[in-house]
């Protein structure tokens, strides 16, 4: 199996399978005042300095939530909830600005809370997927936008927005602002002491820690976020329930990898994905890249395969032991071909041919070779088959 | 881009993976009786087929498809189904469902069996320009109803019946028949011809709901 999907998940770190394997029979409640509660207390402030380090930011801005998604839902949810609550605007009505390109979780989120009162203003973006800072910047209801929130990086093109520049927006104007780094994070240096962002989201399950843990980076001397479930104290109250003390131990110890590992990674990785795409373009025509040519994550390459249609391609890969991924409708389970693709401008049927290969840590030279000639294959099959020519 | 609903059967990954009766050649050397041609690829999907008649039965069929694995696997096996025993008569050939070619295909996933019917429309279609080429357009089924929306191949009549039923807005028709949900080209004329219907059956104002 040749494994270029993990933009969608990773395996687990073997550093990070062993570490869950030790911890399993460390079942205390950290929250006990006895020894087994505070072996397991000590374990998850362990992990919580881990992601702090990694981040460069303070152990108490880390709050360990259940996914990625969750730590969006946090955020944006918080708008407009309660007096006390960061993101409260006292004009009534609040406003959020995002971008058309958001990942789900954030979209429908938005498309939630926009039944509450909430404006929200979806910033649209360029033909390589980029948000411009000024058009941002011109969507600013002063004193009524409650938060600017733009991901990081785009999971099924790869593209990285300029959050710097928004970020500085956002100062300007004060207003809070919140970024989903579901995918950047271990794909771009992030440095939250350089970085002036309010808010972020992360993930475990896109750097090889298991799926069911996320973090949400919450800055020191934001206002209060209000917790989406309500309970005990744990995670500074921010988010009730008895930790996920397993998730906890694997996210510290793959962000203690991360750091390790990231930098030599990010060269190898980018250099692998630049041979693949360099053999895909080389071998076969009429093909078109997704996405922007150099402000995009080392490991993604989304490509259309024109006149064939995404689905066959990405089964008859899977057929030939190649996991990839499609923004075609029919993969989907809807009838609409991939809404990232389809914002960039270009006709549907781009959309519907449009395969993603991401590439992560097992990936080795000679995979990328098998996956150029099987591409070929598999596209020039197809090719035959189709009626446009 | 998950993965529900991939769960092809042995025979439909067996004509995914070796389809049958591919168009190999170029259309001019094939010199097809008739050629039929449904769908666009802005709607994800498109299929042409082409057919030999002699005598009444399709001896020959070939086809070519931009479209996803069930839409594969189901033309293949519509194309045996058609072809075998020297060859389905025009007249049976006609009657093919979606319903008999997803049997033989030993099922489909739900989810995919909008993607298989393009097969037998376009074989409809390759038997309707037959019919044409060969001045029999008598033969050629009479069919009241109009595509509107060539994506999902809903019809004027398919409107008809729903606001038959009670549709009366744009909203609740796209989400009982999900028309103009794949490129969305058609909305515009989908929303005229709906509000026509409306007129028609709703005169008054009341029936409407609109001030």
């Amino acid at each position: 199996m040749i494994y270029l999907d993990y933009n969608a998940t990773t395996p687990l770190h073997p550093k990070v399978k062993e570490k869950i394997i030790d911890f399993l029979n460390d079942y205390g409640n950290p929250s006990s005042a006895h020894e087994t509660g505070r072996k397991v207390k000590f374990m998850v402030e362990d992990a919580r300095e881990s992601v702090a380090s990694f981040l460069n930011c303070r152990p108490d801005e880390i709050i360990f939530t259940a996914s990625g998604s969750e730590a969006n839902n946090t955020v944006i949810k918080s708008v407009g909830r309660c007096a006390n609550s960061l993101c409260y605007s006292s004009a009534g009505k609040s406003h959020i600005i995002s971008t058309v390109v958001e990942h789900p979780s954030v979209l429908n989120t938005l498309k939630c809370v926009e039944n509450q009162n909430i404006d929200v203003t979806y910033v649209k973006v360029d033909a390589f997927g980029r948000v411009s800072a000024s058009d941002v910047e011109k969507a600013i209801r002063p004193g009524v936008t409650s938060l600017i929130s733009t991901m990081y990086a785009n999971n099924e093109i790869g593209v990285i927005q300029p959050i710097e520049e928004i970020s500085a927006i956002a100062q300007k104007y004060d207003i809070p602002f919140h970024t989903d780094a579901v995918q950047a994070i271990g794909k771009v240096p992030i440095d939250l002491k350089k970085l002036n962002v309010d808010y972020m989201s992360i993930s475990g399950h896109k750097i090889y820690a298991p799926k069911g843990i996320g973090v949400l980076y919450k800055k020191k001397g934001t206002k209060a976020l209000c917790p989406l479930i309500n309970g005990g104290h744990q995670e500074f109250s921010f988010r009730a329930g008895t930790e996920n003390t397993i998730g906890i131990v694997a996210i510290g110890e793959a962000f203690k990898q991360l750091k390790i590992e990231m930098d030599e990674e990010i060269i190898r990785i980018k250099k692998l994905r630049d041979k693949l795409e360099a053999g895909l373009f080389k071998t076969i025509p009429n093909i078109k890249l997704n996405g922007h040519p150099t402000e995009r994550l080392p490991g993604t390459l989304n490509i259309s395969f024109k006149n064939i249609e995404g689905e066959s391609i990405l089964l008859r890969l899977d057929l030939f032991g190649i996991a990839v991924s499609t923004g075609s409708a029919c993969s989907s389970g809807s009838l609409e071909p991939s809404y990232v693709v389809s914002s960039l401008g270009v006709e549907p049927e781009i959309a519907h041919s449009s395969i993603r290969f991401s590439l992560g840590r097992e990936n080795t030279e000679e995979e990328i070779d098998q996956t150029i000639e099987k591409v070929g294959e598999v596209v020039s099959f197809l090719r035959t088959m189709s009626p446009i020519k | 881009m998950d993965g529900v609903g991939w769960n092809y059967s042995d025979v439909v990954k067996e004509h995914f993976m070796r389809p049958k009766n591919i168009l190999q050649v170029s259309e001019e050397e094939y010199k097809a009786d008739g050629v039929g041609f449904v769908g666009s690829p802005a709607c994800g999907d498109m299929m042409k087929i082409f057919i030999k008649v002699k005598e009444g039965r399709i001896i020959d069929l070939k086809w070519q498809t931009f479209g996803c694995a069930s839409a594969i696997g189901s033309t293949s096996m519509l194309s045996e189904m058609v072809t075998r025993d020297g060859g389905m008569t025009l007249e049976e050939a006609i009657e093919i469902t979606p319903e008999a070619i997803i049997k033989e295909l030993g099922g489909l996933p739900a989810n995919k069996i909008h993607c298989s019917v393009l097969g037998d429309k376009a074989l409809r279609d390759a038997i309707n320009d037959y019919y044409k080429k060969t001045g029999q357009t008598d033969k050629i089924p009479k069919t009241e109803a109009k595509i509107v929306c060539e994506c999902l191949e809903v019809t004027d009549e398919d409107i008809r019946m729903e606001v038959l039923e009670g549709v009366k807005d744009f909203d609740t028709l796209q989400k009982r028949t999900k028309v103009g949900t794949s490129c969305g080209k058609c909305a515009d004329n989908v929303k005229k011809i709906l509000n026509d219907f409306v007129e028609q059956y709703y005169k008054c104002s009341i029936y409407t709901g609109e001030k």
